[in-house]
């Protein structure tokens, strides 16, 4: 195995090539991208939990991994195909039985256009 | 009168056919000590009733002279992440608290088709993500074990199928659901001194299972010995078109062929797993299954594994990318918890609901796999990862000609205390480094019992094999389970 700087030179990376640290900044980005709420403290100490666990990480970026493919499927498996037939349906009350909020036969949401 | 809690699958099957006793007797005295080992946390919902009906029915079948299943009139727990139709599924979430399934995935329906019987739903780490029971909603699970030091302190039954790993040591039943993603049957069965199989990716259905990282997530059975095991992974196991991973082969009959004569098998010992600072009592146990497995017939034979130390790391941005995938589901709006602040538009439900639905645990995986999947880091972190893997998966193809099979420790040390992991997520993804690799591979892997830490907790051996050779590692399981004379069980104190 040899060494090899990690194989980033795009976004995210410094103009040395190594991953930048995440920020608070970046935190609440992601939050917002996992669409989970969460307020400034919990913010603090994701800073700190997520930079210990990619910094552990980063250490695959020490893997030479020239000439080889990203694992795909673990099992060679082909996808099967199946006819072009309705198997399944006609359920509708099963389908909304969970639903935390229903209006008729369909999901009720917050007024999503004003 | 028997004792129905020390029957295994194997007994309580065998004993229901030739009419030694009923089924419905058995069900009646597990349900009794489900029901009296609340103390544990095993069970998130007791089903007593649905115990009893399916013990019924095997009778029934047993009076008009009907075939009976492979499984017939035992009962089992069911961990809480397999779909059970009219029955509350949590995968110990909030965020899916009350839900009730309209379907049955199709590994329980296997096993409810092949005559087993339901004693209830397993407490586990929430959504499958720790390696404790510390993460779930209800509560964490207990282990029946204590150290032999007089103390008291409450251990982790491992994770994330610890409730079964709980409940089967606590004799409540004889074997239990188990699902591993990186090591989540075999690290509980470890920490509780029982057995535990992850067969070949593929072999088991992913269909109605809730899903944790899809590439990896297979479940399995756990019980006391090897052959009920077998048995159980029998039941468990087969094609399911629903499944697009599933693979389209017959089940071996696993329990018939087992054969723990061991001549003519070779047996890898990786080196790398060989830690600096390895627990001297693990050290020991390894070479004690090296003795076994000698005397057993088998050539030991040293291999390497050189990406070993990259497993855990690649697992740790694959499995929270996947999840972080799969988890988008949970919106508040088609099923599960909702939560709507005054005023909230959809984002905001959205953001509040998961907020207030997922863990801790969970909502940081989701954010890490968030953040390795966005744009700038996709190649940096999963594509890395996924070569890596590619490169995992090629060490053990390159030991296949040199081995059969792989012996390692389950786990680097025997059961922690409650507690004394989780204030570093780190320490406790580490509890997995023997175990992930395998499941990165989509390999057999199995744990059974290799001993005693001198604190008096049991410890595991792992046993990894070829893609679709669960035979040779049950087989191998056996040899050990012979001699390493394995008897030990937790005190009942709850």
């Amino acid at each position: 195995m040899t060494e090899t700087a990690f194989p980033l030179k795009r976004g995210g990376a410094d103009a040395s090539g190594t991953l930048m640290s995440v920020d608070k900044d970046t935190v609440n980005k992601i939050a917002r991208l996992s669409r989970i709420a969460i307020n400034d403290a919990e913010a603090d100490k994701m800073v700190g939990e997520l930079n210990g666990i990619l910094a552990w990480v980063e250490q695959l970026g020490e893997v030479d991994c020239t000439g080889v493919e990203p694992m795909t499927a673990v099992i060679p498996n082909k996808l099967r195909l199946r006819d072009d037939v309705v198997t399944d349906g006609d359920v509708r009350d099963k389908v909304l039985a969970n639903a935390p909020a229903k209006e008729g036969s369909f999901f009720g949401v917050p007024k999503v256009i004003e | 009168m028997t004792d129905f809690s020390r029957l295994g699958v194997a007994s309580i099957r065998d004993g229901v056919a030739k009419g030694e006793f009923k089924a419905v007797e058995v069900a009646e005295a597990l349900n009794t000590r489900v029901a009296a080992a609340k103390a544990l946390n095993a069970f998130i919902v007791e089903t007593p009733e649905k115990a009893i009906e399916a013990a019924q029915a095997v009778d029934a079948d047993r009076a008009a002279s009907k075939p009976l299943g492979k499984m017939a009139g035992v009962p089992i727990g069911m961990k809480d992440l397999f779909c059970t139709e009219g029955v509350q599924t949590t995968a110990a979430s909030h965020i899916l608290e009350g839900f009730v399934p309209t379907y049955e995935s199709t590994v329980s329906a296997n096993l409810w088709k092949a005559g087993a019987g339901m004693l209830g739903k397993l407490n586990m780490d929430q959504f499958a993500m720790g390696s404790s029971n510390e993460t779930s909603y209800f509560g964490n699970v207990i282990s029946p074990w204590r150290r032999n030091d007089g103390g008291n302190v409450a251990l982790a039954p491992g994770g994330s199928s610890g409730g079964s790993s709980s409940a089967i040591a606590a004799r409540l039943c004889p074997a239990a659901t188990g699902t591993d993603t990186g090591g989540s049957i075999r690290q509980p069965a470890a920490f509780v001194g029982i057995s535990g199989i992850k067969p070949t990716y593929g072999r088991c259905s992913r269909w109605g299972v809730v899903a944790f990282a899809s590439s990896l997530d297979q479940a399995g059975p756990m019980a006391r010995d090897v052959r009920d095991c077998a048995i159980m992974l029998e039941a468990m196991a087969g094609f399911d078109p629903k499944d697009s991973t599933s693979l389209d082969l017959p089940v071996p009959a696993w329990e018939a062929g087992l054969n723990s004569d061991l001549r003519g098998k070779k047996i890898g010992i990786p080196k790398e797993y060989r830690l600096d600072g390895i627990d001297e009592d693990i050290a020991q146990m390894w070479d004690n299954g090296i003795a076994w497995l000698k005397d057993a017939g088998a050539e030991i034979v040293d291999i390497s594994l050189p990406h070993t130390k990259y497993a855990l790391p690649a697992y740790y941005i694959i499995a929270p990318a996947e999840a972080s995938s799969n988890l988008a589901r949970y919106d508040g709006v088609r099923f599960g918890l909702r939560d709507l602040p005054e005023g909230a538009g959809l984002q905001d439900m959205y953001a509040a609901t998961r907020a207030a639905g997922f863990g801790e645990e969970v909502r940081r995986r989701i954010m890490i796999g968030t953040y390795v999947l966005s744009a700038g880091f996709y190649d940096a972190y999963y594509t890395q990862a996924q070569k890596v893997r590619a490169l995992i998966a090629r060490d053990f193809e390159n030991a296949w000609s040199q081995c059969d099979l792989i012996l390692a420790p389950t786990a680097p040390s025997a059961a922690f205390g409650l507690g004394e992991k989780t204030s570093d997520p780190l320490s406790m993804y580490l509890n997995d480094v023997f175990a992930v690799p395998a499941s990165l591979a989509g390999l057999p892997a199995m744990s059974v019992p290799g001993g005693l830490s001198k604190e008096g907790l049991p410890l595991g051996l792992q046993i990894i094999g070829k893609a679709l050779d669960e035979q040779g590692v049950l087989d191998a399981g056996l040899a050990i389970e012979q001699r390493s004379g394995f008897t030990a069980e937790a005190g009942e104190w709850w």
